[in-house]
Parts: C-alpha cells; structure tokens; sequence
C-alpha cells in the first residue's frame, strides 16, 4: 500500500475528499453571506437557517408529495428565496439606516425561530434523504473510490460559486449591483430600483442557501440543527477571506475545508478547532482577512 | 442672540430631566433592593437566585454593549468557562466557594484577555463573528477536555461553608450570599460606568476616531473593558455553578450568548436597571415555558425580532424617553 507522510494514500486522500466537500459548503455559504452584506451591509446569521431550510424543504417535497430530488434542486432554492424576499420586504428593509448590528440580531432571531420550529416537529434527530439513483454508486479512480454523488456535489458547487461570481462580475445587472455597493444614492438617481435590488440580492442570498441546503441533504442527514453549527464556521470562514471580493469567499471556503480535512488526517482532535485557530493567526498577521479591503 | 436664549432653555430643560430620572432612580433603586431582601419569603429562591444570577451576567455583558458599544457574540465563554473553573476547584480540589468563585472570576479575565485580543482587532459586525468564533471554538474545546466530563457536566458540586461559618446549604444563606454578590458586582459596574475611565468608553462608543485624535489609545480601553466585562460575566458564571451545585456544555453555547444578548436588549441597552429588568423577564418567561411545553427558542427568537424591529429601546430605555418628554413639555 502506498504511504504518504507515513498514512496510507486511500486514508489521506478519502479525508481530503471530505474537506473537499466541507469546502464546497463553506464556499457556497461564505459566498451567500458576501453576496448579501456587500449590497446590504446585513450579516445574514439566518443564512445556516436557510440551508436547513432548503434540505428541508427538499425532505418535505419527497416524503409528502413525492417530487424527487431532481426538482427538488429547483424548487428548494426557490421555496427559500421567494422566504427571503418575503423576509426583506416585510423586515429588514426597515433596518438598512440603522446600525448593521441591528441586521445581525433580527436574522439571529429568525434563525432561533426557524430553527425552533423544525425542532419542535421533527426533533434533534437527522432524517435520512436518499442518493438520487442516478449519482448512487461510486468510481474508482485507480488511487481511491469516488461516490458519485460526492463528486457531483464538487462539481456543482463549482458551477454555482463560478455562475454567481460572473453573475455578479460580468453581467449588467451585475455591474448595477456594484455600483450599488459603492454608491447606493448614485445609483438610484440614475434610475435604478435600487431597493429591489436590495430585495432580489436577499432573495438571490437565501436561495444560494436554500441551493446548498438540499445539495447536502444526502451527504448529511437532514436535522434542524445542521445550520447552526455550520454558520459559525462559515463566520470565521468570512472573518478569514474578508467579505471585500466574491472570488476571496470562494477561494478561502475551499481552502479552509482542505485544511480540516488535512487536519483530520493528521491531528482528529483538532479538526474541529483548526478553522477557528487560522481565524486567529490571520487576525493577526492580517486583519482586514486575505482578501479584505477596509484594512 | 436667540439662539444663546435657545441654548440656555435647552440647559436648563436637560438639568431638570437629570435630576428628575436621578431622583427617580435612586428611589427604585432603594424599593428594588428592598424588594429583593424579602422576596426569598414569597418567591422559590431558587428562581431567585438564577434570575439574580443571569441579572448579573446582563449587566456585565451590558458594560460592553451599552458603554463600549461592542457587541459580543461569546460571553457565555465567560460565564460556563467561570462555572466550570469554580466547579472543578470546589468539587475535584476541595476548596472554599469564595476561592472557588475568585478562581472562577480569575479564570474568566483571562479569557477574555485572549479573546479580547484577537477581537479588537477588527471592528463592528467583525468583532461580533470573531467572539462568536472563539467562543465556539472554546465550546469544542470543553466538548472534549476530560476536566469538564463531556456531556454529563461537573455534577454534585458542593456549597460548602463560606469562609467556614455560614452554610450555604441553607436556602436563604445561600440567597443572601448571592444577593450581596449581586449587588457588589452590580455596584462595581456603576461605579465603572461613571468614573474617567467610563467616560472614556462612552466616548469610543459615540466616536471611536475622534476618541483616537483626542489621544487615547483606544485599544487599549477596550481590551480593558472587555476583560472587566469577561470578569463579572464570570463572577455570575461562578456563582451560579455554586447555587445549581453542577457546570454544563449549556452555559457555554452559542444560545447562551444569545440569550444574554437579548436580556440586554429587551430591557434597554445601555440602562443601568434595563438588562436586571431584561434578566428577570427573560428567566421568567423560560421558566413558565419550560412546563407548558412550547419551545423555548420560537419564543426568544420572536422576542427577538420583536424587539429589533419596534423596540430598540427596551423597556427601560423606553421608559426614560417617555419620562423625559413629560418633563420635557411641563
């Protein structure tokens, strides 16, 4: 059996698979969470809420009308951006001239009351969601055996980090956004709606949760907790990349899942704490983040 | 010339409302104490003493909220973290509550040493995702430290004998003790508040530039004031471990930094008695809840929206702004 630093090469690379996706996650979410405060200056805490949201919504759609998972990766992200948009129209619109914290406490009560609910009729406990039979299976790649599905949740984040990132960088509504961003008074005055831009940057933000959510509904079991726990690493993720540029989410959520899944291989004890612990040295070394700008 | 008349009414009108909230203050203060000191008869002390307790740990987090104006998102690392030092010492090594809670306290400060450090370091909503982060990160740590026995929490610790003659096993020692404690911690906050040192937080909250153009080096008021916030967090962290006699995983989770979070809020950021006030109902409305079987968070988060949406004030802050414009047209 082939060895790399003295652990077998299947080990190593099944963990680095597993940082792969848990990167993948971060990414989509730490990208949610950019897209929404750059225009918003909100810091969406019900963004771990929303991806709970999304896997259930997708759980509900097969266990009681029987719509699969195919479907389901449309009209999760849907179900949950048109809640976003509802979210913003009726709330936080209200909150934009006041200090951000305020966004952060309202969302943070969401995320309570969401979670809660889920909590209360379906309990801690994860539900199972199956692989869709068309990704069931695995590959092998001669050096170590890929579950299909786990390679296409990869791919899939890819095409969604990379679709947004141009989304936003190369098209025209894109270009509105960002000059929205710098100078949002500018912006309306040249006869741009700017507060539904707000509103559709919300809803856009949640669907991008809504659309990890039921991705990761087959990887992990669907639970009411699975959110919460996730969000406060996809912070420190932000907290890391700095939320001044789109492609640095990207680039520091796949970086950060590769770096627990490292940690994992070698030192387990501190899987869970590495994130935090390169938070902290970046806040030294650099603390605007990697990528940040407002130094 | 009229504006000068304009600015002499608007001095005058100020000092009045002063000295009518001032006056006010001091009576409520005196039915308050007054009404704690005979409340063990009427009311289970043991509510009492937790509604105490996380009064405490309001006002500590409030220090920071209302007169630094930094949010922390990880205090309840100061408050379990305190609880399980003073659990541990008490429990495992056999000392006295009062050096168990010193111990807890003591604890506490360094914490938020640490965490303050890394957390001044940016600003805003950033200092609210990194005291989230490190206190999360502290959460996994207790998960798995064998001194905190996992899930099971430190059991069955002792009251023991304060200073080796009263003991607090009994009810209303233990209630009294707490009372002073209380009180001690609550008074050390107001004194904090509003010396130099407290006038200089304020100033940071208001205008941090122009707090750094004045000359002070704005760093470090801060990091002081979060380790004296961190300090009496722990102070009712550690007391609270002493009165349940056990430390769980519960005091140091994220919930648990929402939750003193909201107490403040609720009942006025930046108001002496709000976030007692705030503490209370809080406790209270947990308590009724826990028996009629509706979930807890659905009821904190709406309190919550509520709260953010229509009454930033809370109730105290709402109170005072009320009050004033009475005074302010008589």
């Amino acid at each position: 059996m082939t060895m790399i630093f003295g652990i077998p090469v299947q080990a190593f690379l099944g963990q680095l698979l597993v940082g792969l996706i848990n990167g993948s996650f971060y990414a989509m979410l730490s990208l949610g969470l950019a897209v929404i405060f750059g225009l918003l200056r909100v810091i969406n805490f019900a963004h771990g809420a929303q991806y709970m949201l999304g896997a259930f919504v997708g759980y509900l759609l097969l266990t009681y009308l029987g719509i699969g998972y195919w479907p389901a990766l449309i009209l999760a992200p849907l179900i949950v951006g048109v809640f976003g948009i509802v979210v913003e129209r009726l709330a936080l619109s209200r909150l934009y001239d006041l200090d951000p914290l305020y966004g952060l406490l309202f969302t943070f009560g969401l995320a309570l009351v969401l979670e809660g609910i889920f909590r209360y009729y379906y309990g801690v406990s994860g539900n199972p969601y199956a692989v869709p039979p068309l990704l069931a299976g695995g590959t092998n790649l001669g050096f170590m055996f890929l579950p299909n599905y786990r390679g296409w949740v990869v791919v899939a984040s890819l095409i969604v980090c990379f679709g947004t990132w141009a989304l936003i960088e190369k098209t025209r509504l894109g270009s509105y956004l960002r000059a929205a961003t710098e100078n949002p008074h500018l912006v309306q005055a040249f006869g741009v709606n700017v507060p539904l831009l707000l509103t559709l940057t919300y809803g856009l933000g949640s669907a991008l949760a809504g659309l990890a959510g039921i991705l990761a509904a087959p990887i992990y079991q669907v639970s009411p907790l699975m959110g919460s726990d996730l969000i406060i690493v996809v912070f420190a993720v932000v907290v890391v990349g700095g939320m001044g540029s789109i492609l640095g989410a990207i680039v520091t959520g796949y970086t950060l899942g590769l770096a627990e899944g490292l940690t994992k291989v070698f030192y387990p004890e501190a899987s869970n704490l590495v994130v935090f612990v390169i938070m902290a040295i970046v806040l030294l070394v650099r603390p605007a983040g990697l990528f940040g700008r407002d130094a | 010339m009229s504006e000068g008349t304009s600015d002499m009414v608007e001095l005058t009108l100020r000092e009045t409302q002063a000295k009518t909230s001032a006056r006010l203050e001091w009576t409520l203060v005196g039915l308050g104490i007054l009404a704690l000191l005979v409340a063990p008869f009427l009311v289970y002390p043991i509510f009492l003493m937790k509604m105490l307790c996380f009064a405490l740990f309001a006002c500590a987090f409030n220090l920071l909220l209302g007169y630094t104006g930094l949010l922390s998102f990880g205090h309840a690392t100061f408050f379990g973290g305190a609880a399980y030092f003073t659990a541990h010492a008490v429990k495992v090594w056999g000392w006295p509550p009062e050096a168990g809670i010193l111990l807890g306290v003591a604890g506490a400060a360094l914490l938020g040493l640490v965490m303050g450090f890394f957390a001044i370091r940016r600003q805003g909503i950033y200092f609210a995702m990194i005291t989230l982060a490190l206190s999360q990160m502290f959460f996994f740590f207790c998960v798995q430290s064998p001194f905190t026995e996992g899930e099971d929490g430190i059991q069955g610790v002792p009251r023991g004998m304060l200073v080796g003659v009263l003991d607090l096993n009994r009810s209303l020692n233990m209630y009294y003790f707490v009372l002073a404690v209380f009180l001690i911690g609550v008074f050390a906050i107001w004194r904090i508040v509003n010396s130099p040192f407290g006038m200089i937080l304020r100033s940071i909250r208001e205008n941090e530039n122009r707090a750094i153009s004045l000359g002070y080096s704005v760093a470090n008021y801060k990091l002081g004031a979060f380790v004296m916030s961190a300090a009496l967090a722990g102070l009712a962290g550690s007391l609270k471990a002493i009165v349940f006699q056990f430390a769980t995983l519960t005091d140091v989770t994220w919930q648990m930094s929402g939750e003193v979070i909201l107490m403040t809020l609720l009942g006025g950021i930046g108001t002496m008695v709000g976030p007692i006030i705030g503490a209370s109902l809080v406790i209270g409305l947990e308590n009724t809840l826990a028996t009629s079987g509706f979930p807890v968070s659905i009821a904190t988060g709406l309190i919550f929206m509520v709260c953010v949406l229509i009454f930033r004030r809370g109730i105290v802050g709402e109170f005072y702004a009320r009050l004033l414009k009475r005074v302010g047209k008589d």
